[in-house]
């Protein structure tokens, strides 16, 4: 990969819009593929994202996914204007959602999300503000060292 | 195993043909949720769902499924054929439901993806 | 006709909840979607999903079907177990993946 400066970039996201939900990491996605990044790293960065950007969409008001993309790392920061988590320990279970119905007959809302973020992520990072919104910092490394 | 070998087994049409070859397809997804697809290593996987939503085909294109088949008939909005296209993910109906269509291309003997 | 016994037995499957072991399985819906299972699955059927909330038991219950299945290695929630024991509905669980299952079974119900 060939990346002197760090590379960034931002996208607006909206709850409940899940027509346009999933183009921010799909646009990621093409990112990080021409930039050179290792196919691994890509998939992860991509999956994660796009958990990160679903929750963004189901769960909250509005948010922003930023990116920044360095010889070292990708950095994804999902802020979100929203309720926040109440109790992030319980959230990060396997299974636990807190999903609506009409959710669930979306395809979402079986709880593997958070899950899925952090196993694919190198570092991870959650805060939460109840009443105000949520925040995670996901980062996956692009060099093995 | 090629799409049209698998459109032969379980009586389905291809709606959108991937450009550039047809996929080998060696894996098989079955399910309706999402997050299960986003926790499988599912690259040259076939998604066999019944979910008709644009949202099939984002989570597609980010985890790498080159196929979905849609089971039951399930109608589904042009825009979501027309994600599929975009994004290159071959799209193919059936009117047999997701058991049949899992058991057949079982004992076709394409397996299940595993966890990544 | 199997029963709910036989294929528990035959496929290897992890009791949660027994309910009625002995009601015949006529076949098998997959769907994580319970609105497509209220609208599709037929009486007796064994329901092969990955849901796991309450809701699950009342489908079940509503449509007659012979057993529940759930994928995956996932686990029903406290109160789906309490809500299956009181309405009698059988809850089964595998580590296996939907589709392993449902071939598993496929094959087992179209040689009786
Ligand atoms: N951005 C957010 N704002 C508020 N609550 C959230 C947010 N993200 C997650 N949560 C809470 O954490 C729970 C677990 O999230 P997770 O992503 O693991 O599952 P899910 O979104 O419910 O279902 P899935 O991701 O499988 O579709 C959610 O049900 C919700 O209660
Ligand atoms: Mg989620």
């Amino acid at each position: 990969m060939k990346i002197k400066d760090s590379i960034e970039g931002c996208f607006q996201l909206m709850g409940g819009d899940f027509t346009n939900a999933g183009t921010a990491s799909s646009e990621l996605k093409s990112i990080l593929s021409k930039l050179g990044v290792s196919q691994e790293v890509v998939r992860r960065a991509a999956i994660a994202a796009f958990e990160a950007e679903m929750n963004v969409i189901i769960h909250a008001v509005a948010g922003t996914m930023h990116y920044v993309v360095s010889s070292e790392e990708v950095r994804i920061t999902l802020t979100d204007m929203g309720p926040g988590i109440q109790d992030i320990e319980l959230a990060m279970q396997e299974g636990y959602s807190t999903a609506p119905d009409w959710v669930r007959e979306m395809g979402w809302g079986a709880g593997m999300g958070l899950p899925n973020i952090k196993k694919n992520a190198d570092r991870f990072k959650i805060d939460s503000v109840m009443g105000e919104g949520t925040t995670l910092e996901i980062v996956i490394y692009t060099r093995k060292d | 195993m090629k799409l049209n070998d698998i459109a032969e087994i379980v009586d389905g049409h291809i709606i959108v043909n991937s450009t550039g070859g047809s996929p080998d397809i060696v894996s098989v997804c079955s399910t309706d949720l999402m997050s299960d697809v986003l926790r499988f290593a599912t690259k040259g996987a076939l998604l066999v769902t019944a979910l008709n939503q644009s949202q099939v085909i984002r989570t597609a294109e980010i985890s790498d499924i080159p196929a979905v088949l849609m089971v039951m008939g399930k109608k589904m909005e042009r825009e979501m054929i027309e994600l599929a296209m975009e994004k290159n993910i071959a799209l193919m109906v059936t009117h047999l439901p997701a058991f049949t269509v899992c058991g057949m291309l079982y004992a076709g003997g394409l397996r299940s993806c595993l966890e990544d | 006709m199997l029963k709910v016994n036989d294929i528990i037995e035959k496929i290897g499957l992890d009791i949660r909840v027994s309910g009625d072991m002995y009601k015949h399985v006529t076949g098998c819906y997959i769907s994580d979607l319970l609105s497509d299972v209220m609208a599709h699955s037929k009486d007796g059927e064994l329901w092969i999903t990955l849901q796991t909330h309450p809701n699950i038991v009342a489908v079940a219950v509503i449509k007659g079907l012979s057993c529940i299945v759930i994928t995956n290695g996932r686990l029903p929630e406290p109160d789906t177990v309490k809500k299956a024991e009181s309405e009698n509905i059988t809850i089964l669980t595998t580590p296996k993946t939907t589709f392993e299952t449902a071939g598993l079974l496929y094959n087992l119900l179209r040689s009786e």
